[in-house]
């Protein structure tokens, strides 16, 4: 697919900015549910939000943008534990029946997540972005601590990416659908801690316990000895996520604000 | 400055401010505590102090502030609860410390609530005769037992997961509230999901992670997941945390907004399932559920708290 900006992408009025708040479309929903991934990806190749700089994914503005940008990382999360499952650290002796659970729950709920923020995409008449190619390079999934250091990592960098979008949100119904998220990938996120080190489900690196947060945004800061967790801008996740996206897949998340 | 003077010009935007302000006392009854005497210097202080009593009852500023002390009551119950953690015996080094680190999150979060609320916060409750842990005799060794204490601080933590999810969408209006709101809802996730390792790892456990979840995941000594499976099966004390689980009270709820049980499915108007989310085929059904956390209206969840409340009604 063709990354150079597409002319009638540019002039076209997006379709964001329609109210967004339309009851799903039951017979569409299924539509999308039930194509394979192959006629899915080639009925969304010709309308992905290319039209920033080029080879950059613009998850676009607004609410239909915030969900868009979740949808990027619940597919960044998707890829990793299904990458995960087929590694040696997963399918080998030495992993414990609790962490395999665990990895294998995580691996559930990220599925779900991405698909169903596929879903409310179309069914809220915006476009979802395409597919994205990750880059995992940087992991060992035959190693137990890269692999569980990485999905510390995203869970972390996940919950701070909700907890610094809801302000971009305008409907309480998205709003309440990604409350009703993001406390599941902090759950996810605390065990996964506990697994790479005992008792780090909270600590002065992810909460302001010790120190005051810094985000460039100010409405995500607290002060120390407050022990809100750090949230994160998108701008702020992207800068992290874009590490393991492949070029062509990278976000451009500068719409949302 | 022409105090009536003050008045009337606000009477051109509020035709009702004569009828906000106390009618059946003078006004300057108001500036109680600071004698007869005004200086000029002292004057706009007091005329602010009797405008803000008079428009602390509007709705908008004050809904934020109601849902902001109602959170700081929760964090009090549950930060006091912390704090009486010394008294509980059977617990490994490991858990002990962990609980350690939850009462010094909440410490702060009492404090950070506070500070947002400034002289609008309530006055801290007592240490002692406000709260009961063991809800009036339902749970004797709520202090003392390990497994007992446990079951509570479990039913707290989901609950406040519960209480601030459904209270954002009340405070979206002011961005900076919904973001803290947001920021403080994570933490108690991260506090549940801890604590349910700790249950699912065994109280004396030195390693808490490495427990396996078995169901049917409820009961005083069950070994529940680190997410809310279903309804949990109504949860660690069956027959009193199942509220905790179950659906809320959608009157007067935000448009949009659906207190549902937690084994609910239906998410953005979708039933979800391995029908309608193919690549997920071959899932247990369960992960539906656990993949979405419910919200819950305030006076569900004051029903709930109030059951450690020595009046019943601390939380309305």
């Amino acid at each position: 697919m063709s990354t150079t900006p597409n002319s009638d992408l540019l002039v076209q009025e997006p379709r964001v900015e329609q109210p967004l708040y339309t009851p799903i479309k039951r017979r569409s929903f299924f539509m999308y549910a039930g194509a394979t991934a192959g006629a899915t990806a080639l009925v969304l190749a010709g309308c992905s939000k290319s039209d920033s700089s080029p080879g950059l994914v613009n998850v676009g503005s607004s609410d239909a943008g915030v969900l868009n940008y979740a949808y990027a990382l619940e597919q960044l999360e998707a890829a990793f534990y299904t990458q995960v499952r087929m590694g040696s650290y997963y399918t080998g002796s030495t992993i414990t029946t609790a962490e395999k659970n665990i990895l294998d729950d995580l691996y559930h709920h990220e599925v779900i997540h991405r698909d169903f923020f596929k879903a409310a995409i179309t069914a809220a008449n915006a476009t979802p972005i395409k597919s994205l190619t990750p880059n995992f390079s940087s992991v060992d999934f035959s190693s137990r601590t890269s692999v569980l250091g990485t999905a510390k990592a995203f869970e972390d960098l996940g919950v701070a990416a909700y907890n610094g979008a809801g302000q971009y949100i305008t409907s309480s119904t998205y709003l309440y659908i990604a409350g009703k998220i993001v406390s599941v990938e902090a759950r996810h996120a605390a065990i996964i801690r506990d697994l790479v080190s005992e008792g780090t489900f909270v600590g002065n690196d992810i909460l302001t316990i010790t120190s005051a947060s810094n985000s460039s945004v100010t409405t995500n800061n607290a002060p120390a000895n407050s022990s809100l967790e750090r949230a994160m801008s998108p701008s702020e996740v992207v800068a992290i996520a874009n590490n393991f996206l492949a070029d062509g897949s990278k976000l451009d998340v500068s719409g949302l604000r | 400055m022409n105090f009536f003077q003050i008045i009337s010009e606000i009477e051109k935007v509020d035709p009702e401010v004569y009828d906000r302000l106390d009618s059946r006392r003078s006004v300057f009854k108001h500036m109680s505590g600071l004698g007869q005497k005004m200086t000029a210097a002292v004057l706009p202080l007091a005329v602010g102090a009797i405008f803000n009593k008079v428009y602390a009852q509007t709705p908008v500023g004050a809904g934020v502030n109601d849902v902001l002390n109602f959170a700081l009551k929760l964090e009090y119950l549950e930060s006091y609860f912390y704090n009486a953690r010394t008294t509980v015996t059977g617990l490994s080094a490991v858990n002990s410390a962990a609980l350690a680190l939850i009462a010094t999150d909440e410490a702060n979060h009492v404090t950070f609530l506070r500070g947002v609320l400034g002289t609008n916060a309530i006055t801290a409750p007592a240490t002692t005769g406000v709260f009961d842990y063991t809800a009036k005799g339902t749970f004797p060794t709520a202090l003392t037992s390990a497994a007992t204490y446990l079951a509570i601080a479990q039913s707290f933590e989901d609950t406040g997961v519960r209480a601030y999810k459904g209270a954002a969408p009340l405070v979206m209006s002011n961005k900076t509230v919904l973001t803290a709101a947001l920021n403080i809802h994570s933490v108690e996730a991260r506090h549940a999901s801890h604590i349910r390792a700790m249950r699912r790892g065994g109280v004396n456990s030195s390693n808490p992670s490495q427990g396996v979840a078995v169901a049917p995941y409820s009961g005083p000594t069950g070994a529940p997941k680190s997410w809310v499976s279903g309804t949990d099966n109504g949860g660690a004390v069956p027959g009193v945390t199942d509220a905790i689980y179950g659906a809320g009270n959608n009157t007067n709820a935000v448009s949009g907004i659906t207190y549902a049980a937690e084994d609910n499915i239906n998410q953005g108007g979708v039933a979800l399932s391995g029908t309608t989310i193919t690549a997920g085929a071959s899932f247990p059904s369960s992960a539906f559920s656990e993949a979405f956390d419910e919200g819950l209206d305030v006076g569900t969840v004051a029903k709930i708290a109030n059951l450690f409340s020595v009046s019943g009604n601390y939380f309305g």
